[in-house]
């Protein structure tokens, strides 16, 4: 399994974050190195073997679908880099 | 007088109970122990103060005969675990200066059982390594020393500043967090007790997210009685993490001094590849002997998925990463790099704040679960994992427990020259199984090898048999009389 340039810009664009041109082709080296060994899987039968999704046995409890928290403005935009009018700043989105 | 910090939890507990010192004493001993070892870079952020509050907090408790389970002894807490008004950063840049305004679920109960917290500790970031050589805060180097190399070792990781730490008496006791082996690796290669409970044993919540399916935080110490002791406290189902079962947690420690006569012990073959290291092998079986002298049935098994086990997990350890780690943008926490427009925004704050490990893996798991790979990468990931799991239950069938080495080789140098990424994995090939069947597994310093370094041994059960763990590595732990290092004077 071999990734090329364009298919590590691809993903790295979809994942949002920036890699430059000049790290491209040992970037796409070593995640070729990581997904050809982890090729080895295909070789494994799953035939009828459904996919086990989550890390425990348990069935997960129920709760009641109600408001249990909030009214805590500050608290939430206690860490925010940048903050106004109680919202989380970013640069413009709309023109 | 005797160094404070040379004695167990347990041993403390109940000397602070007969009056023969203070917590503050305890603390203070632990701080100035930490003051000395600032070399290790065990700690991201001491937090002296904090720790002196507390203490005497303790003492006030226990002189009113209110003591809780852990009252007035000083731990370590991982940089995984959010803690109220304290820096979190999970040892990376992109989360440096983020103050969470809430404690997680496990440092509360700690808190809350009446422990003190000395700092929070230094790991691989986001947990992600097996040497400590990930984080953005320096590695931690190991308290040990191996005879034939000047260099400093690296405590293995992730969970390599809770290792050093406990192995170098900066803290009776601390939280690791184990994914694929990030608790009993570096417990192994520091020489102490490290316990990874059954997945949903301890709430995940407010610990940083690593790999949610797999993700369990737990007990590291030097004594496996002060393992029952914490992670007792550590335990219970929690409103706020559903996968926290709502199950009675039992008393760990009551459990030990049951030995193991009786018990039929598993010794699977997948684990003595051809090639294994021969001084891990000789320790193996030296632990098989201890099994039959203590009277437990030793039976050879198979657990036939054991080579599919890693590259699994390196399919759905990245997956669910890359879709945890996309909280970091620059947006409600951490850092950010200016852009021009939202996603150059983006872009340039994940570019600077994560590190290269991270960044790799967030670009695997982002490319597994792309469309068009999904099924070939990820959802034949979770069928393997199906089969792995399945592996143990027909085990646990024929056996109680199940006994490895916890890892390949002993701790390598700081310096060793690791730029192949699946060879560091490799680390992990005995501790991630257990990982991927959500069981439970612990590793007990068992010996030291030619070169004086510590070398361990992994005990795995069934999903919610801690109890049975305990008395597996209890056997261990008595037979072997592992020479801890010296206190520091």
């Amino acid at each position: 399994m071999s990734l090329d340039k364009a298919t590590i810009r691809r993903v790295a664009t979809l994942a949002r974050i920036e890699v430059p041109d000049a790290e491209l082709e040992a970037t796409a080296t070593k995640l070729s190195g990581i997904l050809s060994w982890i090729a080895q899987l295909s070789e494994v039968n799953t035939d009828d073997v459904l996919p086990m999704s989550g890390g425990t046995d348990l069935k997960l409890p129920w709760r009641a679908d109600v408001i249990n928290d909030g009214g805590i403005v500050d608290k939430v935009l206690a860490n925010a880099p940048e903050a106004q009018d109680g919202f989380f700043s970013v640069p413009k989105v709309v023109e | 007088m005797t160094n404070l910090t040379s004695f167990t939890i347990a041993d403390a507990r109940d000397k602070l109970a007969k009056k023969e010192f203070t917590a503050l004493e305890l603390t203070n001993a632990h701080i100035a122990a930490m003051e000395k070892a600032k070399a290790l870079n065990a700690f991201i952020t001491p937090t002296p103060d904090i720790a002196r509050a507390r203490a005497k907090e303790s003492d006030a408790r226990l002189q009113a005969g209110k003591a809780g389970a852990l009252e007035g002894i000083p731990l370590g807490i991982k940089d995984l675990f959010c803690t109220e008004g304290v820096q979190t950063t999970a040892a990376s840049h992109i989360l440096e200066g983020f103050v969470p305004q809430y404690e997680s679920t496990v440092s509360q109960k700690l808190r809350d059982a009446g422990s003190v917290m000395l700092g929070k500790l230094n790991l691989d970031e986001f947990a992600m390594g097996s040497s400590n050589q990930t984080s953005y805060f320096g590695p931690v180097k190991s308290p040990w020393k191996a005879k034939s190399l000047a260099d400093d070792l690296v405590p293995g990781g992730s969970s390599g500043g809770s290792a050093a730490a406990v192995s170098g008496y900066l803290a009776m006791g601390a939280t690791g967090t184990d994914t694929g082996g990030s608790i009993r690796q570096p417990a192994a290669f520091c020489g102490i007790v490290g316990v990874k409970p059954t997945y949903g044993r301890c709430s995940r919540w407010g610990v940083v997210a690593f790999a949610s399916s797999l993700d369990q935080a737990g007990p590291m110490t030097r004594t496996v009685r002060d393992a029952a002791i914490m992670l007792k406290v550590m335990c219970g189902h929690d409103a706020k993490d559903s996968t926290s079962a709502l199950l009675p947690v039992p008393d760990f420690e009551a459990a030990l001094g049951k030995g193991v006569k009786g018990l039929r012990i598993g010794i699977p073959k997948e684990y003595r590849p051809d090639g294994l290291n021969g001084e891990v092998a000789a320790l193996w079986d030296k632990g098989i002997q201890w099994m039959k002298d203590a009277g437990a049935t030793i039976v050879d098994i198979s657990l036939p998925h054991t080579s599919s086990a890693l590259p699994t997990y390196y399919i759905v350890a990245p997956a669910e990463a890359s879709s945890n780690l996309a909280r970091y943008d620059g947006v409600r926490y951490g850092q950010r790099v200016e852009g021009k427009s939202l996603d150059e925004m983006y872009g340039k704050t994940r570019a600077a704040g994560f590190g290269t490990e991270v960044k790799r893996r967030i670009l695997i798991g982002t490319y597994v679960l792309s469309a068009g790979y999904y099924d070939a990468y990820y959802l034949k990931a979770q069928k393997v994992r199906a089969l792995i799991a399945k592996d143990f239950t027909d085990a646990f069938e024929k056996v109680d427990a199940i006994l490895t080495p916890t890892a390949p080789t002993a701790a390598f140098g700081l310096n060793d020259k690791q730029d192949d990424p699946v060879a560091m994995y490799l680390n992990d090939v005995f501790t991630v199984p257990a990982s991927l069947a959500g069981i439970p597994g612990a590793s007990v310093p068992a010996g030291l090898n030619s070169d004086g370094l510590p070398l361990g041994l992994q005990v795995l059960t069934k999903r919610w048999d801690e109890e049975t763990l305990f008395r597996v590595c209890q056997v261990i732990e008595d037979a072997a009389q592992f020479p801890f290092l010296k206190v520091p004077a």
